[in-house]
């Protein structure tokens, strides 16, 4: 609804404007602007009642999924007041403020500043500020708030204050809302002097619950947006900024700061997260990921420099943070390379290799257990850590291998005299080479466990073959010889 | 820093040599400080100056497209002879390389760190990152292009940190680049171990052999007009990582170690 206001005229000159929506096959109002609820449109009415009223209405088909992105990423952005952000139904937020106070002045400054900033982004809004979760709630919504006002509960007020507000205000179902006041318990005072006991069988434990939640007789956690991770260090800005060289500067002192921190715990991170939170509410986040857990400012800090340059500004960035998303222990892993001494250079270069290419294309090789040539060998990620050297088998080299081996066999077209015997001559590419010496076969089958394609048999004989320029090749002959069908050839691999 | 020579004498071929190391030294930072490291080719290192390969170095071996593994094949044995500790960071477009037979080759895989790249530019920074890094054996390159700027640019990475740089690219022409040493690299006919009995086809493979040519070294006069030397590089043992160079054209004692001395 505001979202699509944002782009719109002012509301004063242009006619009230409403969200429609389809209910069970009728039209409704989803939601009303500040004009409409005027002349007393209000959400859930039918949209030919509501133009009986008002012939001259401006409609908009409603956006639920859309309100919810815009939601979700207002909440997202509110981690500039506070960590801990939730979204709660369609249209409300949830901040847990505390001890975010002695970064401004009080509760009430956040909360004006959160609705002020929320204003300007074209959202109308009201804040509480209460002890609990669900006094905050309750205010918020049913204590006849004006539009972008807040109202701040001191401790212990919560009482009194939510007394004359309706039972609504405890977030309850609606046929809750109703049995309760059929019962005559309009308001959340009524509920006050009522015993627990008779409360229960009609209406489940949901209604005293509530109550107690409110009121800070029961304990309630908002469960975060984001996962709670405490090495966390933000910077706020004192005028945005938008030029690659400022948000790198911002960057090296909060890498500084966390560094310090991590090292005093003997900890290394393995995955950083930096949040830039730009003035029209979007966050821009870049995450880096490092082969072995480090707290050197250096490194880390070039590694997410190298990033920036995806960071996109928009109007301006007013507020830094980062987080270290994993954690370990420094020195618990080793990068299983053959590199004792020189660990300490060549995982940042690893690090740093992998963050441009992408992990999956800083490769090394790994030795698998199988008898197939292109199983034998693998090249796995060099930030895999199930491959270190510990539960490493030992390369096999008994026999002579290519230094290249093709990941597909090549088919190749051959001219062999005998059948079991090596090929006279064969064509690769459109080339042919003529075979001056050659050596074989060398008999690998499949493993038996594994079923081998159809016609094959589950063998290969390879051989080693020297074309006239000294070339060599590794070819294979699939299946045994068959005189009903041509044998099939491979070129497989290459030797040096 | 000046130094004085003097010439004449039984001393002139130190002297000489000894001004050739000034020389150098002023030709570049890094590259005196770096060194060279013997190839383990007596009759190579003999045609290189200060008889072995520069570090803090970048060296490129062209060969033509189909020669590709046996150009990697020398890479490899350069490597080996050179016998540097540490990791090798090789950067390539397809990890086709296949450890059982580097392992063959001598080349331990566990050494190796593949970056795989898509484009020219990716790997040559790659490159670059590998040669700044100090503690690396070697960083080896296959880019399709080599120019004079990134070849420049690696040179001085190199000759900053004394990193080993090996650059293998097919022959296109006679660009220049601003690597240290050319060599091309062709496979060769191997030959039967008795001079002049030709063995038949199903007789097996004989020893395995590079044709390597070095046409560009910096810091030296070629020794003729061909250019610094061409060498036939003959496997000694199949299972083991040794090999001998002979010059080119001592066909007759190609599998005898002892070397004809290089000019």
């Amino acid at each position: 609804m505001h979202r699509r206001q944002r782009s719109g005229k002012p509301a004063k000159e242009a006619p009230p404007l409403v969200t429609v929506a389809d209910i069970a096959g009728r039209r409704v109002l989803a939601a009303v602007d500040p004009a409409a609820a005027l002349v007393g449109l209000t959400p859930g009415m039918s949209l030919a009642d509501a133009r009986a009223r008002l012939p001259e209405l401006r409609l908009v088909d409603a956006d639920p999924g859309g309100d919810a992105k815009a939601l979700a990423e207002f909440a997202d952005w509110c981690g500039r007041f506070s960590p801990w952000t939730s979204v709660d139904g369609t249209d409300g937020i949830w901040l847990d403020v505390t001890g975010c106070v002695p970064l401004v002045d009080s509760e009430e400054a956040l909360a004006r500043d959160l609705v002020a900033r929320a204003a300007r982004l074209g959202f109308t809004a009201r804040a509480a500020v209460a002890d609990t979760a669900g006094a905050a709630w309750a205010v918020a919504r049913y204590a006849g708030l004006p539009s972008s006002s807040v109202r701040i509960l001191a401790s212990g007020e919560a009482r009194a204050a939510l007394a004359p507000l309706p039972v609504a205000g405890l977030r309850l179902p609606a046929e809750i809302v109703q049995d309760l006041k059929r019962l005559g318990l309009k308001r959340i005072g009524d509920l006050y002097g009522m015993a627990r006991a008779p409360l229960a069988p009609r209406f489940g434990e949901l209604v005293a619950r509530r109550l107690d939640q409110a009121l800070g007789l029961l304990e309630e956690p908002i469960s975060p947006r984001q996962p709670v991770v405490p090495r966390l260090v933000r910077r706020i800005l004192a005028e945005p900024i938008s030029t690659p060289e400022a948000i790198e500067h911002g960057l090296i002192q909060l890498m500084a700061l966390l560094c310090r921190q991590l090292e005093e715990e003997g900890l290394g991170a393995r995955r950083l997260e930096f949040a830039c939170f730009r003035v029209d509410a979007r966050v821009e986040r870049t995450a880096i990921g490092t082969s072995r857990p480090s707290h050197e400012p250096a490194h880390l800090g070039r590694l997410l420099t190298e990033k920036i340059c995806q960071i996109a500004p928009g109007f301006g960035i007013e507020l830094l943070q980062l987080r270290a998303l994993d954690v370990e222990p420094l020195a618990a892993r080793q990068l299983g390379l053959d590199a004792k001494e020189t660990d300490g250079t060549v995982a940042p270069l690893v690090d740093r290799l992998a963050n441009r290419l992408g992990a999956r294309n800083v490769l090394r090789l790994v030795p698998e257990n199988s008898h197939l040539p292109e199983r034998a060998a693998r090249a796995v990620s060099v930030l895999d850590g199930r491959h270190d050297a510990k539960h490493r088998q030992d390369w096999p080299a008994s026999r002579p291998r290519p230094i290249r081996l093709l990941t597909y066999p090549d088919p190749i077209e051959v001219m062999a005299p005998v059948p079991d015997d090596p090929p006279l001559m064969f064509r690769w590419r459109r080339v042919p080479h003529r075979v001056r010496r050659a050596e074989g076969p060398e008999r690998i089958a499949l493993e038996w466990w594994r079923e081998p394609e159809a016609g094959t048999d589950g063998i290969r004989d390879y051989y080693r073959v020297e074309d006239e320029a000294g070339r060599r090749f590794w070819l294979y002959r699939r299946g045994l010889y068959r005189p009903e069908t041509p044998p099939a050839w491979f070129l497989h691999g290459f030797f040096a | 820093m000046a130094t004085l020579v003097q010439l004449g004498g039984g001393k002139k071929d130190a002297a000489l040599a000894a001004l050739r190391a000034t020389l150098r030294r002023l030709e570049g930072p890094g590259r005196a400080a770096a060194g060279v490291t013997p190839t383990g080719f007596g009759a190579i290192d003999r045609a290189l100056p200060d008889g072995g390969l520069a570090r803090g170095a970048l060296h490129e071996i062209v060969s033509e497209s189909a020669d590709r593994s046996a150009a990697s094949g020398f890479a490899i044995r350069l490597l080996v002879g050179l016998a540097v500790e540490g990791p090798v960071l090789w950067c390539l477009a397809d990890p086709e390389l296949y450890g059982p037979g580097l392992q063959r080759l001598g080349l331990a895989p566990d050494r190796l760190i593949l970056a795989r790249t898509r484009k020219d530019a990716d790997l040559l920074w790659a490159m670059e990152e590998g040669l700044k890094t100090p503690g690396l054996a070697a960083v080896l390159g296959e880019p399709h292009k080599l120019d004079l700027t990134a070849s420049r640019r690696l040179q001085l990475a190199a000759e900053r940190v004394g990193g080993l740089g090996l650059v293998l690219r097919p022959a296109d022409g006679n660009k220049a680049t601003a690597a240290v040493t050319r060599w091309r690299v062709a496979s060769a006919p191997s030959v039967a171990p008795v001079p002049g009995v030709e063995t038949p086809r199903d007789f097996g493979l004989m020893r395995g052999r590079w044709r390597v040519g070095l046409e560009r070294c910096r810091g030296t006069a070629p020794s003729d007009e061909q250019g610094y030397g061409a060498w036939l590089v003959e496997e000694n043992d199949a299972a083991r990582a040794v090999a001998v160079a002979t010059e080119l054209g001592d066909r007759s004692g190609a599998s005898t170690p002892a070397v004809r001395q290089a000019g």
